[in-house]
């Protein structure tokens, strides 16, 4: 019992791991992308727009797998750890998927308030850091929240490259003939969720004095 | 001598002449009422002198210091033009304040951003700030908002809003102080509480451009009267001229339909 616990615990680990290393790089690049995509010079917002088509139009599973083998097969330098893969991959997906969020939430700003802003002679960045982010924010933050606890269960994904995580490591123990460590595995995922939703409910709250 | 001199100002959107060829001036201390139907090319005038719209050709002046030139690239430069929109304030149709401030800090928020880049600054920022609060408590205090400093846009009715957008305004002391049809997204019970603070500025000799649709509140206030139509200037002079006893055929007809309204 305490066996099964040890091990389903430090599988869970991992998955963390891959949230939060994804979050935190992907919440930056997905603004990279976002400004690619809204960018004037065609070119580049036509090719961001491509990237963006098919990493959103293709199974996170299958990139996982172009990440992990592609490099050894194609370019004969095999990818050296399997962690790292699972990294690549989730931060380019979720990075295309938060990039059209932040899109949304920057074209939903009425040009009304860009247009106060430089009638009262701010700059650019004046204007978009002390007028539209905050309303960004705030507009973006639902859709976020959603998206934000699909990655902690994506994170199971990671299994498909061999990096042990916690369904994983749960159905070891199902060969055995044990099968409640695997359905057990959901409250982790039950609990850990639920705790992000109270700290988006919260976000959401301390937002609320203001409408726009 | 005139405070803003337009000369020549043309615009088009997509090979659609907007603006053809708009000239006029306006004395310091002058009202002038800007009226038309809708696609005459008014707001778009309004957008220009604001720096909102860049026209493809002709010159403006503040006074004798020439802000827009069509033909100089210079006077396209970012920087360039947010020096020059100092000269004017604007008060736009939908309001646009910033939600996320109080109304105080939408009052102050831009005169605390331009005082930053002050060379002084540092060693007087307690007072300059203290000084920027002054005059926006003073000027919600003159549009009668004094006991909503601390509310936030939302909680206000419309004609409130407008208001603090009129404060706004006025808080960066603008030459010239534009009006975007300031009463049109109000609610008809609204708008007297609007066109009563305009009309103290009117009072006061501050030189403002609105662009309107209320004719009894441009024939009160304005001391010239434009009508524009299809991208010109119809007629323009004094109200009880032009609202009053119209020259020109289509400034008739304008006026006809807005009587029947």
């Amino acid at each position: 019992m305490s066996d099964v616990l040890d091990s389903l615990v430090g599988g869970f680990w991992l998955n963390l791991e891959v949230f939060v290393m994804t979050l935190l790089l992907a919440l930056p690049l997905g603004l990279v992308i976002t400004f690619g995509s809204m960018t004037k010079f065609r070119p580049l917002r036509y090719l961001t727009r491509v990237f963006v088509w098919i990493i959103r139009g293709t199974p996170l599973m299958l990139q996982l797998f172009a990440v992990m083998y592609m490099p050894g097969l194609v370019f004969g330098i095999p990818m050296k750890s399997r962690m790292t893969a699972v990294l690549i991959a989730f931060v380019i997906n979720y990075a295309a998927y938060f990039s059209e969020i932040y899109r949304g939430g920057i074209e939903s700003i009425p040009k009304g308030q860009y247009e106060a802003g430089q009638v009262l002679g701010m700059t650019r960045s004046q204007v978009f850091f002390r007028v539209v982010l905050l309303q960004v924010v705030k507009r973006i933050t639902p859709p976020m929240s959603n998206e934000v606890i699909t990655l902690v269960k994506d994170t199971a994904l990671a299994r498909v490259v061999s990096v042990a995580e916690i369904i994983m490591c749960a159905e070891r123990y199902t060969k055995q003939g044990l099968i409640w460590p695997l359905f057990s595995t959901g409250l982790f995922f039950l609990l850990f969720n639920g705790l992000l939703t109270l700290l988006f409910g919260y976000f959401e709250k301390k937002m609320s004095y203001f409408r726009s | 001598m005139a405070v803003l001199t337009v000369e020549g100002i043309q615009k088009s959107f997509g090979g659609v002449d907007v603006l053809r060829d708009i000239s006029f001036s306006l004395e310091k201390g002058e009202a002038l009422a800007i009226i038309g139907s809708s696609g005459s090319g008014k707001t778009t005038l309004l957008r220009c002198l604001n720096f909102l719209e860049t026209p493809d050709k002709g010159v403006i002046r503040v006074g004798d210091q020439v802000i827009f030139d069509a033909e100089d690239p210079r006077s396209r430069s970012e920087q360039e033009i947010r020096q020059q929109r100092l000269h004017f304030g604007l008060v736009f149709q939908s309001f646009n304040l910033f939600p996320q401030y109080t109304v105080l800090e939408n009052v102050t928020l831009a005169g605390r951003l331009l005082a930053k880049e002050k060379p002084d600054f540092k060693s007087r920022k307690a007072a300059v700030f203290r000084e920027i609060e002054e005059n926006g408590k003073a000027l919600l205090d003159s549009v009668g908002l004094a006991a909503k400093l601390n509310a936030y846009p939302h909680q206000l009715s419309g004609g409130q809003q407008q208001r603090v957008a009129i404060a706004r305004a006025l808080a960066l002391h603008p030459d010239i102080l534009c009006f975007d049809e300031p009463t049109s997204a109000l609610d008809p019970e609204l708008t007297g509480e609007v066109l009563n603070v305009i009309r103290g500025l009117a009072q006061r000799n501050t030189t403002m451009v609105i662009v309107t649709h209320e004719m009894q509140f441009a024939r009160q206030v304005a001391d010239n009267v434009m009508f524009m139509d299809g991208g010109v200037i119809v007629e323009y002079g004094p109200p009880e001229e032009v609202i009053g006893n119209p020259k020109q055929e289509r400034t008739r007809q304008f006026l006809e339909r807005y009587a029947q309204q």
